[in-house]
């Protein structure tokens, strides 16, 4: 009992893995003190998101050398501190996120107009990559919480940045369900503090299966609907076409790559690593979801015109994608899972960027006005093509290998639902490659009824919009005929996520501790 | 006592999920207020309820010498309070925005952002 208050050693190394939250914070609040200054800001804001780059690259370093690196807050003792911990998968996701975030930037500076001035945005792009990596990196579920509304508030401020009447509607489709969420994800919490008595996730793992199952079971699936609302997961997926259609699209690129991906994340921490007893019992549940969003998901895209919205349902679709990986749940399934993040991340960042340069180039939002810029603008038209083969996952782009480890995973498994969910998802290939190529076929192949008016831009504009989808594009290009470093480390991540051992022996709860 | 605030912990949500269910975006407020409330109660409730104890450790003690009370549920609930009144004031916001600009508060004619009469997808290709 003494060792409560003795005073717990933290090593100045371990603060890396707080220090891309302190450095995102810390930018967040000098960007909205200086944002009377756009450019001033927009060089912070990249300067702060290479940094938490560089930070967040000698994290996973570290980890792949030695594991889990573990802090705990206020120099108390796990499980008494807030704990942050971050593993292989939740540093190397926080990496990409931050990746993106920085083309994001790119791009906002080289697309927004002088009317936009003193909006904060990159205030808030950053605030909002501090709640992703918070998400990412804690190692406690109540912080995660705050984190989840940190990361609201920022895209709030985000979705109704310039106050036109579609944008919102869509904020309070989003802004309602979204809140709704997090509040599903407190009473969960407040179930599951009740019955443990502990929210630190290492801590977590080793009473669970103590505990009521039943009790369990229906906190799991509080949680389930929580973090599906918030991933955009069949049934509950309706809010993402009808908002993330509606902001710029930098921001549309933004929330596309990070936000839905963390509820996927938070399936995977919760489900799999932290209740994995009540997985089993909800195991058909996530099934259906996932099969559900992956057939619906292309469904939607093929059905809709206008181009952003039709995205938001490929988003949906990829989805379906990463739930299937906790659905089936052994190595070669949370591997994938780890991998399809990634890789979703990447090519729903580009593909929203790209189509905010579409609509910038033919001056329409709806596919049946576009056409006929295959001609003139063959750098946009290979980008789109490129990214559509990816999310559809023609070999050898980066889409390809997390849908291979997700196949392997079901005919490892071979029951029933290991072949529906193998089905499923060739068949979510089929119809993405489908919606995609018609797309594409619309907005590209397609002869114009009328002439088009280029935009005058000027070159260094130009060039800027187009080097932020042109670098996340050759990511996915290169990632993919290079997908060794991808397959070793989310091998590895995976391994760690079944057999949290090493994770619960990093937070410092391993087997000393009664 | 737990069974009362439990009942009344119930009694929060149906209503706040209640009023969500509605189309008018005033009442679909209420409703985010009376479930937050309801959530906070229940995370109060969840930290189990007693007056024979109190959370203070006596002063020159490292630790209490006899039972104790978890302070921490409280310091939940002023954490979901604070959170939750922020994203409330902004929904407030919002809504009366969305009242000035889109001059309704009925969410079945906010249909801006996604068209009731949206066209058939063009049988081209």
């Amino acid at each position: 009992m003494q060792d409560l208050v003795q005073t717990a050693t933290i090593h100045a190394a371990d603060w890396i893995v707080v220090l891309p939250l302190i450095l995102a914070l810390v930018g967040a609040a000098l960007a909205l003190i200086l944002r009377w200054n756009g450019r001033v800001t927009f060089l912070l804001a990249l300067l702060i998101t290479a940094s938490i780059m560089a930070c967040e690259l000698s994290l996973i370093a570290r980890i792949w050398q030695t594991g889990p690196v573990s802090m705990t807050m206020g120099n108390w003792l796990p499980p008494f501190g807030i704990s942050f911990t971050a593993d292989l998968f939740g540093a190397t996701f926080a990496l990409a996120a931050s990746f993106v975030t920085l083309f994001v930037i790119v791009y906002a500076e080289a697309d927004r107009s002088a009317a936009d001035g003193r909006d904060g945005f990159h205030g808030l792009v950053l605030l909002l990559l501090a709640g992703v990596t918070g998400s990412f990196l804690t190692g406690d579920l109540f912080n995660l919480y705050v984190w989840f509304e940190v990361m609201l508030v920022a895209s709030f401020g985000l979705i109704v940045s310039r106050s036109t009447a579609v944008q919102l509607d869509g904020a309070i489709k989003y802004g309602f369900l979204n809140f709704l969420a997090t509040s599903l994800f407190l009473l969960a919490l407040g179930l599951l503090y009740g019955l443990l008595g502990t929210l630190n996730m290492a801590d977590i793992i080793g009473k669970a299966p103590a505990a009521n199952p039943a009790a369990m079971t229906a906190v799991a699936a509080l949680l389930l609907l929580a973090f599906g609302m918030k991933a955009a997961a069949f049934p509950v997926n309706a809010w993402l076409p009808a908002s993330y259609h509606a902001p710029p699209s930098a921001v549309s690129a933004l929330f596309a790559g990070l936000l839905t991906k963390v509820g996927v994340y938070a399936v995977l921490r919760s489900l799999v690593v932290l209740l994995p007893a009540s997985r089993d019992v909800l195991e058909p549940v996530i099934a259906l979801v996932a099969i559900g969003s992956m057939i619906l998901g292309p469904l939607g895209a093929i059905a809709e015109t206008k181009l952003r919205r039709a995205i938001g349902f490929l988003v949906i679709g990829g989805i379906g994608a990463a739930l299937m990986g906790v659905a089936l749940a052994n190595d070669a399934a949370i591997s994938g899972t780890g991998a399809y993040i990634i890789h979703s991340m990447l090519t729903m960042t580009a593909l929203y960027l790209i189509a905010g340069l579409i609509e910038r180039t033919t001056g329409e939002t709806d596919t049946r006005r576009m056409g006929g810029i295959y001609a003139q603008n063959s750098a946009l038209s290979i980008m789109f093509l490129v990214l559509v083969l990816a999310l559809a996952g023609v070999p050898p782009l980066l889409g390809f290998w997390p849908k291979l480890l997700l196949l392997e995973a079901s005919l490892e498994i071979g029951n029933t639902l290991g072949t529906t969910l193998m089905l499923a998802l060739v068949f979510n290939a089929i119809l993405t490659l489908i919606a995609g190529s018609r797309l594409w076929a619309h907005v590209f192949w397609r002869n114009r009824e009328d002439a088009l008016v280029p935009e005058h831009i000027g070159p260094v504009r130009r060039a800027l919009r187009y080097s932020a989808p042109a670098a996340l594009v050759g990511t996915v290009i290169i990632l993919g005929l290079w997908p060794n470093i991808m397959f070793a480390m989310s091998k590895a991540g995976a391994a760690d996520l079944v057999d949290p051992a090493r994770y619960i022996a990093a937070v410092g709860l391993g087997g000393a501790n009664p | 006592m737990d069974m009362a605030l439990a009942f009344l912990v119930g009694l929060f949500v149906a209503a706040g999920i209640y009023l969500l269910l509605s189309r008018a975006l005033i009442r679909m407020l209420m409703g985010v207020l009376v479930l937050g409330n309801g959530i906070n109660l229940l995370i109060f409730t969840a930290g189990r309820l007693s007056r024979d104890a109190v959370p203070i450790v006596p002063a020159g003690l490292e630790q209490a010498s006899g039972p104790i009370v978890n302070p921490l549920p409280q310091a939940l609930i002023l954490t979901a309070i604070v959170i939750g009144f922020a994203v409330f004031s902004f929904l407030l916001v919002l809504v009366y925005r969305a009242y000035q600009v889109l001059d309704c508060d009925d969410t079945d004619a906010m249909r801006l952002a996604e068209p009731v009469d949206a066209p058939k997808p063009p049988l081209s290709y």
